[in-house]
């Protein structure tokens, strides 16, 4: 069977009554922008649903695309043909026979929703059922557990039959949940972080720090195309913000209060984050912090770190192993980029033995003591370099030399 | 002139030689150092690593940039059979390989490894069951050239890696060098782990090659360095002639399709011209897509196909010394060559016409003629016309004694 639709169900967001109406118009529109190479293919909106016709657009290069939609929870290739019971039995028949390996068992699911089609599902069950068995005779039915789960599915407009369901990427459609500042470092986690927190529906800013010459140029190459494999899920172009940390680094460091040096650098990141996160109506700010990952991410390190910002901070990864993490970075391809070598800002200062449980009113005199810091995290505000990363745009390596010698 | 040697090397594209002069004179940093003008360098090599990925359908970090078609027909036949001692010392290949193929597994039987050199038909074709019944339990590479490059017969390359599907742990190594830009070449669904390609074939520069290295798969390297290219090659990068190199792969197969064609009547011009000439055999095939029409009876039952790459025409002169042949030619500006242009000057007769089965006068009096992109009808008539001038002139020469 070729299918000529693709069903596309919706995930979670469908339950939230007064703002589905919203929820489903993004939908709409991210969909028809997966299908705007094929300008053959169609998509239409019934209830809860979205139903696109391809009429011979290539299934598995948009089904491909699909599984990247946040809020979209499941697809399947359909046919779709007349509410006539013979052309019922003929299509599942049909559907039975072009599967790429015979199956040994198999169950017939109907769900009637036309209610004005003349047998009601358990009766249809059966009649494609037998109709199926007569002409497989080494077929078996198995309603528990059965190879293949051939579905027919009678609406108003006609009769869908299918069997494959392809999961997608769930959550809530980008954007439909508000706005956040992602700290991006570089490493496995962040990207990560910033990955769930777009499937949950929040648009992202990402602020990455440097402290050149600390850290290299390619550092800084590496956040811009962990940016870029981001922006590739949300769809559209995302605005990441450098910023240049190399005179607070100093300064810290020059403290001379070695265990605390990584407690101190988080809670002036944040500041500027937050900073930030006012000028961009940000309501929150992202990071990948683990819980007793690393010394600045101990219940202890987060309390007197977290201080320094009112900002709601979201943790995607908090209660997440490091296996976990890096599976999800292989998924969504960050990981191959973030095990580059390069040092980022926090690397490169870490103590021999920083603390796990930083005291707050001495980070805090520490902090008083240190000449100019909020003038610095000013200066540092008003220096951010901020580019904004286009979905779909060439990497750095995509785009060297001059395009003619290639 | 008229050059039709181009499976011996190629004129490279003007665009070609720009592109290296401009990034040899604008990027001379060496791509390991860490400054802007090594990032730079680093980069040109990535951007054509993945443009040469991309035009075979593979991912950037399988290929390795070599020095041309001798080094990575080096690098995977003595870097795989090292490499995989563990599983056994038994490989195969064919009598007909390019000497750096077939040299390179004189070498490695010096050094204890049981070779088997497969043998071709009539059309210069090895069999499908001929490879089968070599499989031992001990064989862990098989390598088999794509278009044989004297007289351009191509291999079952994808049978071949249908056949070696069933068994995993066999190496499958293919010299794509006269192939690359002439047949589609399909990486990935034929199996093929390890292949071979050089850009001054495909006018490109000199100094530039391609080594496919399936993911996942370890060689042993021929050389100690620095760690460039995987381990695998260490050693500066050459990047003009990379970037230059990976211009001239894409120009090669994005018009393959139509050079084909193209090339595909040329060559049906040129047998049925070879043909009319009495004092000339033909060797292989004559029909560049399929069987029939061979100048020598044979048994060649069509499974599968056995084609001819459209870009060379080979044949004999027996009773006449190819040279004089040659020199004749070129007096007429027409350039070609005997044998491969590797072992022109050596005064034996032709290891793949003999393997073949021809008569030693036969595999001792070899022309090949093979097209370039600047070839039309007009270059062919004027071959054709001259290939009848030169044999009448050279009649009277003749050894008869070695005529058949």
């Amino acid at each position: 069977m070729k299918a000529d639709m693709i069903l596309i169900r919706f995930g979670e967001f469908t339950l939230k009554g007064r703002n589905r109406g919203q929820f489903e118009r993004r939908m709409l529109q991210k969909v028809k922008g997966v299908l705007a190479p094929f300008p053959d293919a169609a998509v239409a909106h019934t209830y809860g649903r979205l139903y696109i016709t391809l009429n011979g657009a290539p299934y598995e290069t948009i089904a491909k695309e699909l599984k990247l939609v946040f809020g979209i929870h499941s697809f399947s290739p359909v046919r779709r043909i007349e509410s006539d019971l013979e052309m019922i039995r003929e299509t599942a028949l049909e559907l039975m026979h072009s599967l790429p390996k015979e199956p040994v068992t198999f169950k017939v699911s109907v769900r009637r929703v036309d209610k004005s089609f003349p047998y009601d599902s358990p009766e249809m069950n059966h009649l494609v059922g037998s109709h199926v068995l007569r002409a497989c005779p080494n077929l078996k039915v198995n309603v528990r557990e059965p190879e293949v789960e051939l579905r027919v599915e009678i609406q108003p407009e006609g009769t869908y039959i299918f069997n494959e369901v392809v999961e997608g990427a769930g959550g809530y459609p980008y954007g439909t949940n508000g706005k956040a500042m992602l700290l991006l470092s570089g490493g496995i986690d962040s990207p990560v972080a910033g990955y769930l927190s777009m499937r949950k529906g929040l648009e992202l800013e990402a602020v990455h720090f440097h402290s050149y010459p600390f850290t290299s140029e390619q550092a800084k190459e590496k956040v811009i195309e962990l940016t870029r494999r981001l922006a590739h899920y949300s769809g559209v172009p995302i605005k990441l913000h450098m910023v240049s940390f190399t005179e607070i680094q100093t300064a810290l460091a020059s403290s001379n209060q070695e265990p605390l040096i990584i407690t101190l650098m988080r809670r002036s990141m944040l500041r500027i984050a937050q900073r930030l996160a006012e000028q961009s109506a940000a309501l929150g700010i992202v990071t990948g912090d683990s819980l007793g990952q690393v010394a600045s991410q101990t219940l202890g390190s987060m309390n007197v770190i977290g201080r320094s910002t009112e900002l709601p901070l979201l943790r995607p990864l908090i209660m997440m192993d490091k296996n976990d993490i890096i599976r999800i970075a292989e998924e969504i391809g960050t990981y191959a980029t973030s095990i580059l070598p390069y040092e980022d800002c926090c690397t490169l200062f870490v103590p021999k033995s920083p603390t796990t449980n930083p005291n707050l009113k001495v980070v805090q005199k520490i902090e008083a003591c240190i000449p100019n810091l909020d003038k610095m995290i000013e200066e540092a505000v008003a220096g951010i370099e901020t580019i904004s990363i286009t979905p779909g745009a060439r990497t750095t390596a995509e785009a060297a030399g001059n395009d003619d010698w290639f | 002139m008229i050059y039709f040697d181009h499976c011996a090397s190629t004129p490279p594209h003007e665009e070609v030689i720009r592109t290296m002069a401009e990034v040899m004179a604008q990027h001379y940093g060496n791509p390991s150092s860490l400054h802007r003008g090594g990032l730079e360098a680093k980069k040109l090599l990535q951007r054509s690593r993945g443009l040469v990925a991309g035009l075979f359908g593979t991912e950037a970090e399988e290929w390795v940039f070599t020095s041309g078609g001798t080094e990575s027909n080096n690098m995977a036949i003595v870097g795989a059979a090292r490499r995989s001692t563990a599983r056994g010392n038994h490989l195969i290949t064919t009598e007909i390989e390019h000497p750096s193929v077939y040299d390179t597994f004189k070498v490695l039987e010096k050094d204890g490894f049981r070779v088997t050199y497969l043998p071709v038909n009539a059309g210069g074709f090895v069999s499908l069951s001929d490879v089968e019944a070599a499989l031992t339990e001990d064989t862990s590479l098989v390598s088999i050239m794509h278009v044989n490059n004297e007289i351009g017969s191509v291999q079952p390359i994808a049978a071949i890696g249908e056949l070696l599907k069933t068994r995993r742990s066999i190496l499958f190594h293919v010299d794509g060098v006269q192939s690359v830009g002439k047949l589609p070449i399909f990486l990935r669904e034929w199996g093929v782990d390890l292949f071979t390609a050089s850009a001054h074939k495909v006018r490109g520069p000199r100094g530039a090659g391609l080594l496919y290295v399936r993911n996942g798969l370890q060689l042993e390297p021929l050389m100690a360095g620095g760690g460039q290219e995987n381990g695998l090659r260490p050693g500066t990068e050459n990047v003009g002639a990379i970037v230059a190199a990976a211009k001239a792969f894409r120009l090669a197969v994005e018009s393959q399709e139509e050079r084909s064609r193209r090339m595909q009547r040329l060559r049906s011009r040129l047998v049925s011209c070879v043909q009319d000439i009495p004092e000339l055999v033909l060797n292989g095939w004559a029909d560049a897509s399929g069987i029939g029409g061979s100048t020598e009876a044979g048994s060649h039952a069509s499974h599968p196909r056995e084609e001819m790459s459209p870009h060379i025409v080979n044949f004999s002169y027996p009773g006449m010394k190819p040279e004089v042949f040659i020199h004749m030619l070129e007096k007429h500006r027409i350039l070609a060559s005997t044998k491969s242009a590797c072992s022109s000057k050596d005064d034996k007769p032709s290891r793949v016409l003999q393997a073949m089965g021809a008569s030693a006068a036969r595999a001792a009096s070899g022309i090949r003629i093979s097209f370039g992109d600047e070839h039309g009808d007009a270059e062919l008539e004027w071959l054709c016309q001259m290939l009848g001038m030169v044999v009448g002139k050279l009649k009277p020469l003749e050894r008869k004694d070695q005529r058949e």
